[in-house]
């Protein structure tokens, strides 16, 4: 992946395909460069055997292949910075995964157009899922929900409108820039 | 800044439309694109924005825009599949926000697929 964002929306659609009603991102930016990204879902949940292979470029559930890269490149890209990837997962109960990273390492990618995933994921899950994106650095922090936007909305106007879409996706950009700035776009 | 107002009244603004798009039936396209690891790391966000785009500043809102995962042919990535009212589905392969405009606009508008993109012209040259 050339970016965290698109890890991310990788991840995400991950815990969409254990059929969580709910995905929350969290990005947190502290005062020394460590990012904490926590991203928890109520999706069916892995038991702990699979948990723990679940890193295992070699472990997947899908038939088509027998590779499944998504959570290892995630860890990868990690530990080139000096952090980790940490997942719980309990069966029934959703499944939390911790990444942390180092923002100031050489080899960190850029965080990228988180916008775009999030806008991305809506636009195809907006009937099943509620998506809540937190995003906090020493210079501000900011709260998205797609749970706030249906109460606009109501019943008569989906959240998959093209216009809809544009306007999350332009709020979660003009969010971004004031969290993070330009230091990790 | 963006505000709910704003938001508000892009509801007002769909709900008029609605309620006019229920007079005249128009029949829909489905336009599928494959979201799993290899499409992402491929470029598959990228060419979803572009349809997206594409389909506000169109007006075409009989566009149905979904995803599906991994199909097994990874390294022909991002794959599009379109399914036309007559029943018809063309696949896309290496698939670029480019490549999306040519698509809405010959295919999706004028109905004419556009082969040199089609997965039986792509894996014929290799």
């Amino acid at each position: 992946m050339r970016d965290w964002s698109l890890h991310l929306l990788d991840l995400m659609e991950n815990s969409l395909r254990a059929a969580s009603t709910r995905v929350e991102l969290s990005l947190a930016l502290s005062q020394d460069g460590a990012l904490d990204i926590i991203l928890r879902d109520d999706g069916f949940g892995m038991d702990r055997d699979f948990a723990s292979l679940a890193t295992d470029p070699f472990t997947t559930t899908r038939t088509t292949r027998k590779v499944g890269l998504g959570l290892s490149l995630a860890q990868h890209n990690a530990e080139l910075t000096g952090g980790y990837l940490e997942l719980l997962s309990e069966p029934g109960c959703g499944t939390r995964v911790h990444i942390c990273i180092l923002t100031s390492h050489i080899d960190c990618l850029p965080l990228g157009d988180l916008a775009q995933t999030m806008a991305s994921l809506i636009l195809l899950n907006h009937d099943k899922t509620d998506f809540t994106l937190d995003m906090s650095s020493p210079m501000g922090s900011e709260h998205f929900s797609t749970k706030v936007i249906k109460e606009v909305l109501g019943d008569e106007v989906a959240l998959n409108e093209p216009e809809v879409i544009t306007y999350i996706k332009d709020l979660l950009s003009e969010q971004s820039q004031t969290v993070f700035g330009g230091i990790l776009l | 800044m963006k505000t709910l107002q704003e938001l508000e009244a892009i509801r007002q603004k769909t709900l008029d439309r609605i309620s006019m798009r229920k007079e005249d039936k128009e029949v829909a396209v489905r336009i599928v694109i494959g979201m799993a690891t290899c499409g992402i790391a491929a470029g598959a966000r990228p060419v979803m924005a572009t349809f997206m785009e594409e389909i506000e500043r169109r007006h075409l809102h009989s566009v149905n825009l979904t995803q599906t995962g991994c199909i097994g042919m990874c390294r022909l990535e991002p794959i599009v599949d379109v399914f036309t009212p007559d029943g018809g589905k063309v696949t896309y392969v290496n698939v670029t926000p480019e490549k999306v405009r040519m698509i809405v606009a010959d295919h999706v508008v004028n109905g004419h697929p556009v082969s040199e993109y089609t997965i039986g012209a792509v894996d014929a040259q290799a």
